[in-house]
């Protein structure tokens, strides 16, 4: 029987293994290099972007919930300029595959953000957070509008040079299939699915939304049968749209049900919180799931469990 | 950084818990005001966050190897509806794995002279003091204390107080031991008659933003540990963030887990805790 080989070809970003940190969820890079967990790694997405630099929300910006997380950071950080001075260079060196995730209040912001950052060194991606409101609509969040999805995709392509990948990041929503359609109609290379759950706990004592903002999104083991669900549905309705699986993942089994689901690749986000090793850990547990069902490659589990009479354990 | 830990003994001190855990590699990094940020509930856990907490003592050798000590407030007396994780870890027989992250944070600074100083500590926060008490006598300063209370059951540290300091000053909300009254309502008096240069504070955001107002007052720095949430001590998850104002005047929203717990109190902007300052960048 041949080695588990967990290199996967994301389309045309190699991803070794198809295990990342989602944004938000791996700080600038130092922190995770502190504690040793940088290089293991397939790619490293960073706190999403703004042209401007953004205070964030008041603190608390995250209280635990049963099995998860409720956060709401109002997108903390520190402007384009600040990220590519300091902490870009810094991933740079490291030579982590970087993956930018960049927001914008019109199109023309994702469009010049996109133009700023992508071409710096060390970035082989752009993921675009549409979960951003528009400025130039309403404040109705871009993700909610399939036509708005598709005009900033092809703005930030157009500002991308070749090689670099483009992923368009969804909230979870009924029409979910629709609009990760409008992101590939618009240029984007694979569709990061999906963003936080919206969610409000109170506090016991004050009788107060808990988090300093009010309302948040709810994130970790809690989220990923629903996180597997909206890949599902995406992969049914699109089923040669490259998917990478994003909520709740927190082992080996999970990151395998992503594939099932029709994810290629998956992101860790609220477990890195709790152990900054996850990702490396689930990279081997993924690997032994792999080697127990007899497969070689995690490409082959992609969508598997879409299929009628699925190749089970041999 | 982390590592498998396991509890090896919960004792009753006052009216709090005294919580030691075996945890390898924590003693010999350790600096009086960091941190140590535990997981709580067990592998299997539906409580995803750590639960952080200052270091009030290590031991790098032992019969079961480097362990650490934290003092934990699971409100037994006051009837309040303690927080599970702190109910979890309270009662925890000896050999329940725990994972142990630490140590983290910025500790207190010491002073390059050896100036006098006061310690002022509230309730089961005074805990870490004694050895901070410990390193500044080791550089030749003067060390007094000042320890503050709801209630005598609720006081820390005394006897250790009188062997570490000085002098040592006691203030109850009740009066039943010491001074009357609030800690800040003391420490006037405290600051004249040490001549404190440093304040090292640990207590609740009120007390510590008095003490760093009377200190500046009084033309002493003071050095301020902050006791919030910290549900991820890493510094990822932003949960813990304080308005403060950096050297060049501009204020930022800075992680209290790894930018802090101590802070300069001078620098902080209490009024604005639990809000982003108009200003802020």
């Amino acid at each position: 029987m041949s080695a588990v080989d967990l290199g996967t070809d994301l389309a045309g970003l190699a991803l070794d293994p198809p295990v990342m940190c989602a944004s938000g969820c791996g700080g600038t890079g130092r922190e995770l290099e502190a504690t040793g967990d940088l290089a293991g790694l397939g790619a490293f997405t960073t706190r999403t972007i703004t042209l401007d630099p953004r205070p964030g929300a008041a603190a608390p910006r995250l209280v635990e919930t049963a099995s998860g997380v409720l956060w709401e950071t109002g997108g903390h950080n520190p402007g384009r300029a600040a990220f590519r001075a300091v902490a870009l260079p810094a991933l740079a060196r490291r030579g982590v595959p970087t993956v930018v995730s960049g927001a914008g209040s019109t199109i023309g912001e994702y469009a010049e953000l996109a133009g700023r950052l992508a071409g710096a060194p060390g970035v082989r991606g752009l993921e675009v957070n549409l979960v951003s409101r528009n400025a130039d609509a309403y404040e109705r969040r871009f993700c909610d509008d399939g036509f708005q999805v598709t005009k900033v995709l092809a703005a930030v392509r157009a500002e991308l040079p070749a090689g670099v990948a483009l992923w368009a990041k969804l909230a979870p929503g009924g029409t979910l299939p629709e609009l990760a359609r409008a992101a590939a109609v618009g240029g984007a290379d694979a569709v990061v699915l999906v963003h936080g759950f919206a969610g409000i706990t109170f506090d016991p004592d004050t009788w107060r939304p808990s988090l300093g903002g009010g309302p948040g999104l709810v994130g970790g083991p809690a989220v990923l049968s629903q996180a597997l669900r909206c890949v599902w549905d995406v992969h049914a309705a699109v089923p040669t749209l490259p998917l990478i699986g994003c909520g709740g993942v927190r082992s080996g089994r999970d990151a395998v049900q992503m594939l099932l689901a029709g994810a290629s690749a998956v992101q860790v986000g609220t477990w890195l919180l709790r152990d900054p090793s996850g990702a490396r850990r689930i990279a081997v547990e993924l690997a032994e799931e792999l080697r127990r069902h007899d497969h070689t490659r995690p490409g082959d589990l992609v969508g598997l469990g879409h299929h009628d009479t699925p190749e089970g354990p041999r | 950084m982390s590592a498998a830990g396991r509890v090896l003994s919960v004792k009753r001190v006052a009216a709090f818990h005294v919580v030691t855990l075996v945890a390898p590699g924590v003693a010999e990094r350790f600096r009086p005001g960091s941190l140590v940020a535990l997981s709580v509930g067990g592998a299997v856990s539906a409580h995803l966050t750590r639960r952080t907490f200052p270091i009030s003592a290590v031991r790098p050798t032992g019969a079961h190897g480097g362990t650490v000590e934290v003092v934990l407030d699971a409100g037994a007396d006051a009837g309040a509806a303690a927080e599970p994780g702190v109910r979890w870890l309270v009662g925890s027989p000896p050999g329940t794995p725990v994972d142990v992250l630490g140590p983290v944070g910025r500790p207190y600074a010491l002073p390059k002279e050896p100036v006098s100083c006061l310690l002022v500590g509230e309730e089961a926060a005074a805990a870490p003091l004694f050895a901070l008490a410990e390193r500044l006598r080791a550089r030749g300063c003067g060390v007094h204390m000042l320890l503050g209370a709801r209630s005598d059951t609720h006081l820390v540290g005394v006897l250790e107080a009188r062997r570490a300091a000085r002098s040592v000053g006691v203030v109850t909300r009740d009066g039943s031991v010491g001074a009357s009254g609030e800690l800040a309502d003391e420490l006037p008096a405290v600051l004249a008659r040490t001549a404190a240069e440093v304040v090292y504070a640990a207590g609740r955001i009120p007390t510590l933003h008095a003490v760093a107002a009377l200190a500046e007052e009084h033309g002493a720095w003071s050095q301020t540990a902050l006791d919030v949430p910290m549900p991820c001590a890493l510094g990822l998850c932003q949960a813990c963030v304080v308005p403060v104002v950096g050297e060049e005047g501009v204020t930022r929203m800075v992680r209290a887990c790894v930018e802090g717990p101590v802070l300069r109190g001078d620098r902080v902007r209490w009024a604005d805790l639990g809000r982003v300052p108009k200003d802020a960048r």
